[in-house]
């Protein structure tokens, strides 16, 4: 448990991504079997306590200390699990730690009247990061910032084998996963993939640079175009059904209603897309729906989800992968056959030539589109981004010209930057015109940029509020973005998708920035 | 006759903690006449009293950070020894916290107050451990005044900062300490865990390092951080005041991790929002466990409580059938909530 309660504490203390690799790593190879397979589990999301609530802890704490001094200091850490952790009164000559394996064998195992027993004796005997890390786990969500995905990879680093080879065996294991770390450090054979509800690794576009778009033979590609929503994969096989993300996240859960429409056998590619009346609705619906484990049945109907289908990998047990583009698509037309409910097709777009493609582009427009995607005809559906069969050819951001309002301190390697940057449209008020926050951008700029940026920020400095700085309106940012909407959670009234700073504009005066009113002539209607 | 209860010779007024029959004050907040300061920190040592009676450690470091202004008149005083200031017998014991601190005991007419300044009970290698000395009234600190705080074997802690290094050694960790008493206990601590290579102290610390030496605590090889490249910084320890470590001056350094020594870092949201990576929990302050077994240890009916968690701490001491109440003084704390 002491390994696993230090890893914690260091991933949620670590910003960067290869920062919490290489912790992560380390723990792979110094833990040692069962316990380092159920740490994995962990953070994977693989382990469910259903018997041990946060109601449960607390009564089991307010046992033991005084009401008032749990009181003052539950006001102070703020947080229930911390709090215990840290009061938790010690118990010298308490038994020794639980590992990580009883703690989930016994747990598992335990009828509902043991756990507040077994609970006790563990936490007597932890010491506090211990007695933290053993409350995160049962009570549910870790939240040390790490995916699914990220433990893979780090777990991919460490036996040096591609990620993409865990993903595609990972469904059919079962923690604390003995034969994966065995195959993992050369003991044993690569365990057999569960063919029935694995991920397969999703194959992936390149963007279409200029010089691509110079030499690119335009009559061996197929044009479709590039919804704005999450790319997914639909996994139903042997009567098991999965929605993935991109990154092999099982989604389902949030989902419920693609799930129960997975009747059938196959293995399909698409874009989850939140869709009413056949028209698709802008990204910020569909946002509402992620991150759920369950999902209120007054949002089910709010913002119902549907998937566009792109692409074929299996039929039944049939592996079309290797087949080319047009022969996938025939096999996905006829088993879609005259429609199934909650799933439509994405359209194959006429490619008449370099300049009319490029016109389709310029048009796309409407709501839920970002642009084009360019696949070769002929290509065969591989894992990763190879650079030629596919593109993505994204329509041309929306730009504004805003005023910066407020900077914020960034994190890790930004911590000394102000590198978080709020900013401002002009609005007629009273008396006269006045600044009204529409975003916030943080990456556009080069290092060498985000040094100018942080001087100016701390010499124009009016305010000071914890990590951020209210600047004097002097700056004028040309921020890039794909979309606007209308958004209840801006003061504004609107929101953006995905902005970026585009250039600062050092020589234009504040006061030549764009209004509010310009920024909502852009919100797109379906 | 019965000896007189200490708040009739012991007053709080805005200057400080007052003795009457004495005519001093225990660590004024402003310039006074007449001062007895229990350690060098900045919010118990002021600058411009026309006398201070201290330590022999306390009165050099009051030289080393206010030079002239450190005092009219300083009058040095061991541990142990007595000194007569009006009708009062003062006398210092060590309080374990940095290198000089010392408990104020303070004796008239049969009756004995001990006021403790900031204190500790574990070990430090940097200076003499805190001693209990009996008494009527004990006046004590409670910055870490609630049962959330336990701090850690400061062993554990230090050897944290050696595994990451381990785990990062292209990168530069960046220890924030206070520039009295923690930088010495943490180079200290370093050393005896085995770190046998220089150390890099930002400028701030300097002054303070020499002045450990001087007065005999070994801190082994120190470099100043300021001339070295980001290249030889790498897989380097550098110490630098906490203001430092997350602002431009770290930027120098090769993508450093941010570490900070202190108490407070036992509670991660505060680690948090000060953008630390490696929260270190090492405290010069007693924790809830040594604010109470202290209180036991000394034994005294009375017990005043000042800066920190005062409530939480009377409200125990009460409980335990100490009289405890809590002693407002103004401007404590200040400079120590930072890296207690």
């Amino acid at each position: 448990m002491k390994d696993f309660a230090a890893l914690l504490d260091a991933l949620i203390f670590t910003p960067s991504r290869n920062g919490k690799l290489r912790h992560m790593q380390a723990y792979f190879a110094t833990a040692e079997d069962p316990h380092r397979g159920w740490g994995l589990a962990g953070l994977t999301g693989g382990l469910d306590f259903k018997s041990a609530k946060p109601a449960l802890v607390r009564a089991l704490v307010e046992e033991r200390v005084d009401p008032a001094l749990f009181r003052w200091s539950y006001d102070f850490v703020g947080d229930l699990a911390e709090t215990v952790a840290l009061i938790w009164p010690a118990q010298p000559g308490a038994n020794r730690p639980p590992s990580l394996d009883e703690v989930v064998t016994r747990l598992r195992l335990a009828g509902k009247s043991e756990v507040p027993g077994l609970l006790a004796g563990w936490l007597d005997a932890l010491d506090a990061t211990g007695r933290w890390a053993l409350l995160k786990l049962i009570t549910g969500g870790l939240r040390v910032g790490v995916s699914a995905r990220l433990a893979k990879t780090a777990l991919a680093e460490f036996g040096k084998v591609d990620v993409a080879e865990i993903e595609e065996i990972w469904h059919g294991l079962e923690p604390p996963y003995g034969p994966l770390f065995d195959w993992l450090e050369g003991r044993g054979d690569r365990p057999e993939p569960n063919e029935s509800v694995a991920f397969r690794p999703m194959m992936l576009a390149n963007p279409l640079e200029d010089r691509d778009f110079e030499s690119l033979d335009f009559a061996a590609y197929r044009a479709e175009w590039k919804w704005d929503g999450i790319r997914v994969q639909l996994v139903a096989r042997n009567g098991e059904r999965r929605l993935y993300s991109r990154t092999g996240d099982d989604i389902g859960r949030a989902f419920p209603e693609i799930i129960e429409a997975m009747d059938f056998e196959a293995v399909l590619d698409g874009e989850l897309l939140v869709v009413r009346d056949g028209l698709v609705a802008p990204f910020n619906d569909l946002q509402q729906r992620l991150g759920r484990k369950t999902v209120s049945a007054k949002l089910l109907e709010s913002n119902p989800a549907h998937v566009r289908l792109y692409d074929m990998l299996f039929e039944g047990g049939d592996d079309v992968r290797p087949l080319p583009l047009d022969q996938r698509r025939q096999r996905l037309e006829s088993w879609y056959g005259a429609g199934r409910p909650r799933f439509d097709l994405s359209d194959v777009l006429p490619v008449a030539g370099r300049e009319a493609l490029a016109a389709l582009r310029a048009e796309a427009r409407t709501a839920g589109i970002e642009g084009l995607m360019l696949k070769r005809a002929d290509s065969a559906y591989v894992a990763g981004r190879p650079k030629g069969p596919w593109y993505k050819w994204k329509r041309d951001p929306l730009t504004l010209d805003v005023v910066l309002m407020y900077a914020q301190r960034g994190h890790g390697k930004r911590s000394s930057f102000y590198s978080d940057y709020t900013f401002g449209a002009w609005r007629d008020s009273e008396g006269g015109d006045e600044l009204v926050p529409v975003g916030k951008a943080y990456f556009g700029f080069t290092d060498e940029e985000l040094k100018q940026l942080d001087k100016w920020v701390r010499d124009n400095t009016v305010d000071r509020f914890g990590p951020v700085r209210a600047v004097a309106p002097g700056l004028v940012l040309e921020v890039a973005f794909d979309a606007v909407h209308p958004s209840t959670r801006h003061k504004s009234g609107l929101a953006m998708r995905f902005p970026r700073v585009k250039r600062i504009r050092w020589d234009k005066p504040a006061d030549e920035a764009d209004r509010v009113e310009t920024l909502a002539a852009l919100v797109e209607t379906a | 006759m019965s000896a007189p209860h200490p708040e009739t010779w012991l007053q709080t007024r805005p200057e400080g903690l007052y003795c009457l029959p004495g005519d001093f004050y225990v660590d004024p907040h402003r310039p006074v006449g007449r001062a007895v300061v229990t350690h060098g920190h900045a919010d118990h040592a002021r600058p411009n009293n026309e006398a201070v009676l201290a330590t022999p450690e306390t009165l050099a470091i009051m030289r080393a950070r206010y030079r002239e202004q450190a005092g009219g008149t300083l009058q040095p005083l061991r541990y142990g020894e007595r000194e007569r200031i009006g009708e009062v017998e003062v006398s210092f014991a060590p309080a374990g916290h940095v290198l000089g601190s010392a408990q104020a005991v303070l004796e008239w007419r049969g009756s004995r107050v001990v006021i403790s300044g900031d204190y500790k009970r574990r070990r430090d290698p940097t200076c003499p451990a805190f001693e209990p000395v009996p008494c009527d009234v004990f006046v004590t600190e409670a910055t870490f005044g609630l049962p959330v705080f336990t701090h850690p074997d400061d062993g554990e802690e230090i050897r944290k900062l050696l595994t990451s290094r381990a785990l990062f050694p292209e990168r530069t960790h960046v220890v924030g300490v206070y520039a009295l008493g923690k930088a010495q206990r943490v180079i200290c601590r370093l050393r005896e865990e085995g770190y046998d290579r220089p150390l890099y102290i930002h400028g701030a610390l300097q002054a303070l390092c020499d002045l450990y030496r001087e007065l005999g605590v070994a801190l082994g090889e120190l470099r100043p951080a300021t001339a070295t490249s980001k290249q030889e910084m790498m897989g380097e320890i550098v110490l630098a005041p906490p203001s430092a470590i997350a602002d431009r001056w770290a930027r120098r350094l090769s993508d450093p991790v941010v570490v900070l020594a202190s108490g407070w870092m036992r509670v991660r949201q505060r680690a948090k929002q000060r953008g630390v990576e490696l929260p270190l929990v090492m405290s010069d302050h007693a924790d809830w466990p040594e604010l109470t077994r202290t209180l036991e240890d000394v034994g005294a009916p009375e017990v005043w409580v000042t800066h920190g968690s005062e409530e939480a701490l009377v409200h125990w001491a009460n409980g335990q059938g100490f009289r405890a109440r809590a002693l407002s003084l103004i401007g404590r704390g200040e400079e120590e909530q930072e890296v207690a």
